[in-house]
């Protein structure tokens, strides 16, 4: 069995993202950048799955620039047995990363395709509903732990309410939450290795994708600022100001 | 024309506010027409409580079997073949909306716009990016359905108790192809107040240090009449249950008081709170980020502040 793994390039967890002056954007040039970290763990699981003997391979896929290449590297740095690069500079939403996932499955034939639950730029927290949608199998999302058993994935998954279990018939999309697994680091010979690991290149318009009606971003600005309050030197001199307030 | 579906969520037979709240944002659109699509089991009592909802034309009630708990392969198709009626299909920012919306999108063939904070008009939004370091405006296309998800901490819900409006019941069109099934729902079952809704709200930190000595957290609450929250380095050591996470991959959240107790106020915690009306720290550590964003701040051991806070409200 196959697992195939979307990851997306993005500006790493740990920058403090600024929007530009002119308010066209975020700042992202010379910005370090990462995989984004709920496809990291989305990776780890199905790296675990294989290594406990429950899948032959691992495959990750990224859609974007040439640049997305270094995080396929890493991707297979981890452990992932081949990459495959959707290539365009267009920018993606996720009704055509969907779309174009689709076609991957369609060449590729996995049994499952596990995704993270959102994406932190854009933090849509789309794409794997799409691509379960687009294929007509079951989604499985917000992941915090799996279970295989032959053609069934038991997923408990992280509510609002709770941890909700759902029994799930393979071929399935699933989508990683937090708690799921802490991923493993790289280490130096890994990388070494990854470089010789198969990387393939496909055009996105080879693909036949429609993009379908894309949402127009026209504005950018920073969140508004919550002014830091005061500093009280008692717990009764904070009783007195919540009273004052109303709030007591 | 502007006319909004709204997709219904409850839980035990009871609409969960998360629904006013979703209305609360299609008000802001001058529709012509908003109605609420609610699917429940047949028999339900949820779309009659609907019916209250001020503002709405009519309810859908969509009754099939095993809509008790439905799973979001089960009702996309139902919510994209009503949504044929509609130019714009709503739900709420909860887990239930962002499973169940994106996938009703993909087979409506739009983007979906997701978490909006703010309605400029019927076709641009305001909406969170970057864990809420920055702020996107988006503009729909005038030929696509508009597909979102309001986000609740930005909308207080729409009043209810006017006329009742009609309820159009309905039986579900779409067989269950049973590839998704339904297992359980585990609860942390808490008695205290909804996290998602509550005025007021106290959160504790990693440095309770232990699932025990969160009780004083417990225990504060329940005096305050509060709900219980918790920061993502506490849920992950184990004190709580996920349910309590309070931050941009847990609940956002918008109380009128909120306590953050031995919290240091990580980026992704304060994405959560910061709609909250009045946010009170309590930490050791002077120069905790949390002061920098806290209405009132108090430096000290949270283990002598908190009972000595409990006896005085």
């Amino acid at each position: 069995m196959k697992i195939l793994v979307p990851i997306k390039r993005v500006v790493d967890y740990n920058v403090r993202v600024r929007v530009k002056s002119d308010g066209s954007g975020v700042e992202t040039e010379g910005v370090k950048m990462s995989i984004n970290p709920f496809d990291e763990i989305a990776l780890e699981e199905a790296l675990r799955i294989k290594e406990a003997g429950k899948a032959e391979e691992v495959i990750v896929c990224s859609i974007g620039g040439k640049d997305c290449q270094q995080q396929l590297r890493t991707g297979l740095a981890m452990g992932a047995d081949r990459a495959l690069h959707v290539v365009t500079d267009d920018e993606i939403q996720p009704l055509a990363a969907a779309r174009a996932l689709l076609k991957l499955v369609e060449k590729e034939d996995p049994k499952i395709v596990f995704l993270g639950k959102q994406a932190i730029d854009d933090d849509c927290n789309q794409t794997g509903q799409m691509l379960a949608a687009l294929w007509q199998r079951p989604q499985a999302t917000f992941a915090s732990k799996v279970d295989l058993d032959g053609d069934t994935a038991t997923v408990t998954r992280e509510v609002d309410a709770g941890l909700e279990t759902l029994e799930v018939d393979l071929p399935a999309v699933l989508t990683s939450d937090l708690r799921l697994n802490e991923p493993r680091f790289v280490k130096l010979p890994d990388i070494m290795k990854a470089k010789r690991k198969p990387l393939e290149e496909i055009a996105l318009a080879e693909l036949g994708v429609d993009a379908g009606p894309s949402l127009r971003m026209t504005a950018f600005e920073p969140p508004p600022k919550r002014s830091g309050g005061r500093m009280l030197e008692s717990v009764q001199e904070l009783v007195d100001e919540l009273k004052n307030k109303g709030l007591l | 024309m502007t006319s909004i579906l709204i997709i219904a969520q409850h839980e035990d037979g009871t609409l969960n506010p998360a629904t006013a709240k979703t209305l609360s944002g299609a008000l802001r659109l001058d529709a012509e027409a908003i109605d609420v699509a609610v699917f429940a089991e047949p028999g339900s009592i949820v779309a009659g409580q609907a019916a209250k909802l001020d503002g709405i034309r009519r309810v859908i009630a969509v009754e099939g079997d095993g809509f008790k708990h439905p799973t979001a392969a089960r009702l996309a198709p139902e919510v994209a073949s009503l949504a044929a009626d509609y130019s714009h299909v709503f739900g709420p920012s909860t887990t239930f909306g962002k499973d169940l919306m994106p996938r009703a999108a993909a087979l409506l063939g739009v983007n979906q716009v997701s978490d909006i904070q703010e309605v400029i008009d019927a076709r641009t939004f305001k909406r969170p990016i970057y864990a809420g370091n920055a702020i996107v405006t988006v503009q729909v296309p005038d030929d696509a359905t508009v597909v979102a998800t309001i986000r609740g901490a930005s909308f207080s819900a729409a009043p209810d108790g006017g006329d009742d409006a009609e309820i159009d019941t309905r039986s579900a069109t779409v067989e269950d192809s049973g590839h998704t099934r339904f297992v359980r729902l585990e609860t942390g079952g808490g008695d205290g107040p909804d996290l998602q809704t509550a005025d007021r709200v106290v959160s504790g930190g990693r440095a309770l240090g232990s699932a025990e000595n969160f009780q004083l957290i417990y225990g504060f609450a329940e005096k305050m009449g509060a709900a219980v929250g918790a920061s993502r380095a506490a849920v992950d050591a184990g004190y709580v249950p996920n349910e309590l996470q309070v931050g941009q991959t847990g609940k956002i959240i918008a109380p009128e008081l909120y306590f953050a107790i031995g919290i240091s106020g990580a980026i992704q915690h304060l994405t959560g709170i910061k709609d909250a009306g009045t946010i009170v720290a309590i930490n050791k550590d002077s120069e905790a980020p949390i002061f920098e964003i806290a209405d009132y701040g108090l430096v000290g051991d949270l283990f002598e502040v908190v009972p000595e806070l409990e006896k005085l409200v």
